[in-house]
């Protein structure tokens, strides 16, 4: 038990950091309030959105049909982060590693094939 | 991925990676499955829509078919094994699979409710010659663009793929070897059905709902599943059911950590199971989402989460029963008789099925409390029994409910099924045979399987759960009665119940389920045998 | 109590009995079973209801064959059975293994002894007369082929009950035998009281029921098997708490089944279903199903003194309590039901006796099957008559114009009070000596309880057949046709010389493999008692004859009346024990886990209102369904489990 207590002692540096981090920050801030004068004017008090005036509520709905584009990022970003660590180690397996790479790629690929088919790909 | 390498981080010296070792033999009833459900994906795209749908069921029913052959050539080459624990086969596809004789008769089981949950799919008779999915997902409830997409007769029947893709998560969820399997497979199984849940035609925003509400619970519950995985590896260092096995009998130090993660991997599997206070979906999801999807999910779900949920806990947890034990005792009682109470007041038939699936759940949970292994009735049999005859009577009872309609595409208020008896004496008849075995009365499968379960636990010591067991049955029973009677005898409301007349397909279905039931309860030796001698879990 | 505890029970011979394969004859016994099942079936989801089809023109002769093929093939085996060596008298037949798993099993099987044999033919046989009986009673009744099902299915799971080798074979039949007997009280579902009546006889037997399944789980726990036979052989091994646990289980279960205290409140209310399934399942069959599973299982209560004594307390308490119901009710089958649970109360109490009192309680369980069936039915002649009231006060004078019924009648009464030389007088006879003989209070209260049955059959006697006559006015008394009559005729002959089955200890012998017998000296000689129970009778007799013979019998009950009588016409208020300890505990659960789950319900099933609207109602509803609740639950009830187990592992 006491190993697993020395374990979690090694934590206590990381609190430590967080601790420090979190005074910082706070202190900083804290400084500024107290000295800086507080005028308030309707453009100020506006919600900075990269300059263009922001309309309606905070609260709005984005179009269901946006899960197109999530489908899309999964479709190539699963490829993307299985085939790096793959390269790596592609040579020392040889041809095996390339069969069972193409057929995991076979699969990404009928998905993008039916994205394709239902008209996703119109950029219209 | 990420085991890969917090493996490499954690081991002595990162070890040459070998190319996998796969059986594909052993596992083709899952390459099968998954097959053809991306053959599914690729008539979606390229078959003309005129075909599309006929294409995509005959892709479903070949695919499951072959399965199943598949599952059996498997099953009868199963080695035996006599070790520590009698059974057959074992780990296959580098230990992260285990295809022993639980697992293969659990494929067989989700093969079987897998086709009957494409033949209720691929129903078409019953709305004027339209499935009961949504035309177009996309389109606004009541939109102009949806009465349009109706109109043109356009159909989802991406649903055959989902339910391919479901099945083969479920039939992975139920032989797999360690944790983070688990996970994939959980997830496998339940992202098609949170979007099947959403695809009925009639109703939609109730289904909406229900699918909403399924996914965000769903997520919710697979992140405290993650969390648990996350600190059983800390506990143990590993994924594999194995190696947590060994970790737990040896007892190596930060106890917490180990219970904390069973703790939260019951509250994922619970979730799955439908357990009280982890079942509040149930009824709103059975609700809204398309009838045939919940009578496929009723079944497969459960099925493939609890054997899923005995063999971490026999295989992995097995050591530390007694720190998980009185949890499932206390979940088992409060759902048994919540289960049994609340479906007394239901008046939705679909929400009544959803209550008594809840009140299954706990009587499962009865199941889990008996012995490992051993000749007489042992947990694993027990429930594999059980799971069987719930799922069968469950496809059967959903399926029987697609049937009774009215303008409003089906009615499922109870008061509207009065008279049902005269409308359709056979549908009311085997409605009858459904209720009746859930409730347990002999001669039918679920009597036999609450028996087991209940001996199951007793020969286990666990006669408490028993005794609530019988009370909460006797409390169902009066409910599925009354019912059962408003069926025959109660006047009908008004012109009384219309009973669509589906094609060969819905009433292959229910005849099929029919027979199920009757044989389970008056020949259940076959079965009882099989499940017997599928031993225990090796891992 | 001083004699209870000195009995030195009798080697159990029971145990001895080895079943022998069925052959010849008896391997046809399955055949009892099958007929009625199978013509059940063909009444019940033959072609559509309701359509003048042939299967509603001839259904019920349909159904009363099947009755009387199922009691040919009884009294072939019971003659077969005659033939047989004593030894041999058990035969079994194996028809499959119901469930095998590891080493327990359970065989559908036909076990088909002494007792089994007389069951059968009382079943079957009073059944047949039943069924012919109700061709004519419900003539006019537009579902009566349904009526004929039922009355099939009852037959069908009675006689697996009776038939079975095994409890658990035998609780099919048990659970078989009250859908049957919930689907006959309710048959005339329009009627709001009866469909209240058939739930309320559900609900209270499924308490029983509880107690009969729970024993036959403590079986399979301690014994590894359910078969009847190995059970009585085991249990003789097994420490006698088990034994006083089965027997005590077992006990309850048979209250529930058999009306007996506390589980008989719905006995008295069952009388909505027509007379025939009074006659058949709440007189002579169904509730007698406790006293056999006593019977049956004599192994068990041989073995526990405290199941035994539990036993004969609840039949002492029932015949009196069911005494005291049937001198207070003005209705006229409720009268007779009072009496059917006292003289059930008699039968248990002889059961309780051991094995020298198992062989009087089915002789009296036989003649009160004959009896009462007769009564039963004769009271259903006279409804039939009087236009269906059931009042007795409105009755008055029907000797004259009913005389078949009014001397059908008759030889129940003389039998049921135990009038010398007919059948009650010997049945009833044997069970106070032999209760004398083990236990004075026991005794006593049979005794008294003689007294009152006397009493109270002796009102519904003069209230029905003599005294002015009190009719309504539109109704014209008449006698009931000959396909009634017919079966009240050969009742009333049986009732009249069914006491021959104890001629030199003929039933005493006969039974003897099966529950054992001893016998018990008594401190004076037998002739003396019987001499006191008939002067009690007497007395009883009298005391009517005097208070309702004499006097004017007011039309409406008299509200000024002792508080004994009022707490017999409230059914010794088991209503509103059971309302306060079950009822409204149940309704508060079952409100407040509605509550919860957020969904407005009205509780009833076949609520019209609801019916508008369904479908926005089930939108409305659903947004009060909301997913952040059911997650709270959730993360609620994931923090309980997690600080569960690790307070476990803490502690």
């Amino acid at each position: 038990m006491s190993d697993y207590a020395d374990y979690l002692a090694t934590y206590a540096s990381v609190a430590a950091i967080i601790g420090v981090g979190v005074l910082l920050a706070a202190g900083m801030l804290g400084v500024n309030r107290l000295f800086r004068p507080t005028l308030t004017t309707p453009a100020k008090l506006l919600t900075y959105e990269s300059g263009v005036d922001p309309v309606g509520a905070g609260w709005a709905q984005s179009n269901v049909r946006y899960y197109v584009y999530a489908f899309l990022y999964v479709v190539f970003a699963v490829d993307a982060v299985f085939l790096f660590p793959w390269a790596v180690v592609f040579a020392s397996i040889g041809w095996a590693a390339a069969i069972e790479m193409a057929v995991f790629l076979g699969f990404i690929a009928v998905g993008l094939v039916y994205a394709w088919r239902k008209g996703v790909l119109s950029w219209t | 991925m990420s085991a890969v390498s917090v493996q490499a981080i954690v081991g002595a010296a990162p070890s040459p990676i070998e190319a996998p070792d796969v059986d594909y033999a052993t596992i083709s009833p899952l390459l099968i499955i998954l097959g053809a459900a991306v053959l599914g994906v690729l008539v979606e795209a390229f078959v003309p829509r005129a075909y599309r749908f006929v294409t995509q069921i005959a892709v479903a029913v070949v695919g499951v078919v072959a399965a199943f052959v598949a599952t059996v050539v498997v099953g009868a080459g199963l080695d035996t094994v006599d070790g520590e624990v009698t059974g057959r086969g074992g780990p296959t596809a580098m230990g992260s699979l285990s295809v022993d004789g639980p697992a293969v008769v659990t494929w067989a089981m989700l093969l079987f409710f897998g086709l009957l949950g494409v033949l209720l799919f691929a129903e078409r008779r019953l709305d004027g010659g339209l499935s009961a999915f949504t035309s177009q997902a996309s389109t606004p409830p009541g939109s102009a663009d949806e009465r349009h997409a109706t109109r043109l007769r356009i159909e989802h029947s991406e649903v055959f793929p989902l339910a391919m893709f479901a099945l083969g998560g479920m039939m992975f969820f139920a032989s797999a070897n360690d944790l983070l399997g688990m996970f994939v497979a959980l997830e496998v199984l339940s992202l098609p059905l949170y979007l099947m849940c959403g695809l009925a035609r009639r109703r939609r925003l109730l289904s909406q709902e229900a699918a909403m509400k399924y996914f965000l619970l769903g997520a919710f519950s697979s992140a405290f599943f993650l969390y648990g995985i996350a600190m059983v590896y800390g506990y143990a260092g590993s994924f594999g059911l194995a190696e947590i096995s060994t970790a737990v009998s040896s007892q190596i130090g930060g106890q917490n950590l180990l219970l904390a993660g069973m703790a939260l991997i019951l509250v994922g599997l619970l979730f799955k199971v439908a357990a009280v206070p982890f079942h509040a979906w149930t009824p709103d999801v059975y609700q809204g989402a398309p009838t045939p999807v919940t009578a496929f999910m009723a079944a497969g779900t459960k099925a493939a989460a609890f054997v899923a949920m005995l063999r971490i806990f026999f295989v992995a947890f097995g050591g530390a029963r007694w720190d998980w034990a009185p949890a499932v005792w206390a979940i088992a009682i409060i759902t048994m008789l919540f289960g049994a109470i609340a479906s007394i007041a239901q008046t939705d038939v679909k929400r009544m099925l959803a209550y008594s699936s809840i009140a299954h759940a706990g009587f499962l949970l009865v199941g889990m409390a008996g012995l490992t292994s051993g000749d007489g009735v042992t947990s694993v049999s027990a429930v594999l029994f059980y799971l069987v005859a719930y799922g069968a009577a469950a496809i059967g009872a959903f399926a029987v409910v697609t049937l009774v309609r009215d303008a409003g595409g089906e009615t499922t208020h109870l008061g509207r099924w009065a008279g049902l008896g005269k409308e359709s004496p056979v549908l009311a008849v085997a409605f009858t045979i459904f209720l009746l075995s859930f409730a347990g009365i002999p001669l039918t499968g679920g009597f036999i399987s609450k028996w087991s379960v209940f001996a199951a636990a007793w020969d286990g010591g666990a006669w408490p759960l028993v005794v609530v067991g019988v009370v909460a049955s006797a409390l169902a029973l009066f409910f599925y009665i009354r019912v059962v009677v408003l069926l025959f005898f109660a006047p009908p409301q008004g012109d009384g119940p219309t009973v669509a007349v589906p094609s060969p397909l819905t009433w292959s279905v229910v005849a099929i389920t029919v027979a199920v039931t009757i044989v389970l309860g008056v020949l259940p030796g076959p079965l009882l045998d099989l499940v017997q001698q599928a031993g225990a879990f090796v891992r | 109590m001083t004699s209870m505890s000195s009995i030195v029970l009798a080697a159990s011979e029971h145990a001895d009995v080895v079943p022998v394969a069925a052959d010849g004859v008896f391997s046809w016994m399955w055949l009892l079973v099958a007929i009625p099942a199978v013509s059940a079936a063909i009444l019940l989801i033959g072609d559509g209801a309701g359509d003048h089809g042939p299967l509603d023109r001839f259904g019920h002769l349909l159904g009363t064959a099947a009755a009387i093929a199922s009691f040919v093939v009884g009294v072939v085996g019971f003659v077969a059975l005659l033939g047989q060596d004593v030894a041999e008298r058990a035969v079994t037949q194996d028809l499959w293994t119901w469930m095998q798993v590891g080493g327990f099993d359970v065989t559908m099987s036909v076990y088909y002894d002494q007792l089994s044999a007389l069951f059968v033919l009382l079943i079957t046989g009073v059944g047949s007369l039943i069924h012919v009986y109700s061709i004519g009673y419900m003539a006019h009744d537009p579902r009566k082929r349904r009526f004929f099902g039922f009355l099939n299915l009852f037959i069908a799971a009675m006689l697996v009950l009776v038939l079975a080798g095994d409890y658990l074979v035998l609780f099919l039949g048990w659970e078989g035998v009250g859908l049957a007997s919930y689907l006959l009280i309710g048959f005339w579902q329009e009627k709001r009281s009866a469909a209240v009546a058939a739930k309320k006889a559900f609900i209270v037997n499924r308490v029983g029921d509880l107690g009969l399944a729970l024993g036959i789980m403590l079986m399979f726990a301690q014994f590894g098997t359910t078969n009847i036979h190995e059970v009585g052989l085991n249990v003789t091994n097994a420490s006698q708490s088990v034994a006083t646990a089965l027997g005590l289980l077992l006990l309850l279960g048979a209250c529930g089944k058999s009306a007996q205290v506390p589980l008989q409140s719905w006995l008295l209310d069952a009388m909505e279903g027509p007379t025939p399934v009074s006659a058949l399942i709440h007189a002579a069959t169904m509730v007698t199903a406790g006293v056999y599973l006593v019977v049956r299982s004599a192994a068990i209560y041989d073995l526990s003194e405290v199941a035994r004594t539990a036993v004969v307390i609840v039949g002492c308490v029932t015949l009196l309590f069911g005494a005291w119901i049937g001198c207070a009710k003005d209705d006229i089958k409720k009268a007779l039901a009072g009496s059917t649970m006292s003289q059930i109360g008699y039968m248990m109490l002889a059961a309780g006796l051991g094995p020298a009192g198992y062989a009087f309680a089915i002789f009296h369980l036989i003649t009160h099957g004959f009896f009462k069936a007769n009564m039963f039915l004769g009271a259903g002649s006279v409804m039939h008559g009087m236009n269906d009231d059931v009042d007795m006060r409105h009755y008055g004078a029907l000797r004259k114009l009913m005389p078949l019924t009014f001397i059908t009648f008759a030889m129940g009464y003389l039998a049921i009070i135990g009038f010398p030389g007919f059948s009650g007088f010997f049945s009833k006879d044997r069970i106070i000596e032999s209760a004398f003989a083990t236990n004075f209070w026991a005794g006593l209260a049979a005794l008294l309880g003689a007294g009152v049955t006397a009493f109270y059959m002796t009102r519904v006697m003069i209230l029905t057949f003599f005294g002015e006559r009190r009719w309504r006015e539109d109704v014209h008394p008449h006698e009931s046709p000959k396909i009634m009559t017919v079966p009240l005729i050969v009742l009333a002959a049986l009732s009249v010389v069914g006491g021959a089955l104890t001629f030199s200890d003929w039933i005493e012998d006969w039974l003897t493999p099966v529950t054992g017998s001893e016998h018990h000296e008594l401190g004076v000689p037998a002739w003396v008692i019987t001499l006191i129970i008939v002067a009690v009778v007497a007395v009883g007799a009298s005391l009517a004859y005097v208070l309702f013979a004499r006097r004017d019998v007011p039309d409406t009950a008299p509200q000024q009346v002792s508080v004994f009588t009022r707490a017999g016409r409230a059914d010794l208020y088991g209503d509103a024990v059971n309302e306060a300890v079950f009822m409204r505990p149940g309704q508060y659960l079952t409100r407040s886990l509605v509550y919860v789950d957020g969904t407005g319900i009205d509780g009833a099933v076949t609520g019209t209102a609801e019916l508008v609207g369904d479908g926005a109602r089930g939108l409305r509803r659903l947004q009060t369904g909301f997913v952040r609740t059911y997650a709270a639950e959730i993360f609620g009830g994931a923090l309980v489990l997690v600080l569960a187990l690790l307070a476990v592992n803490l502690a």
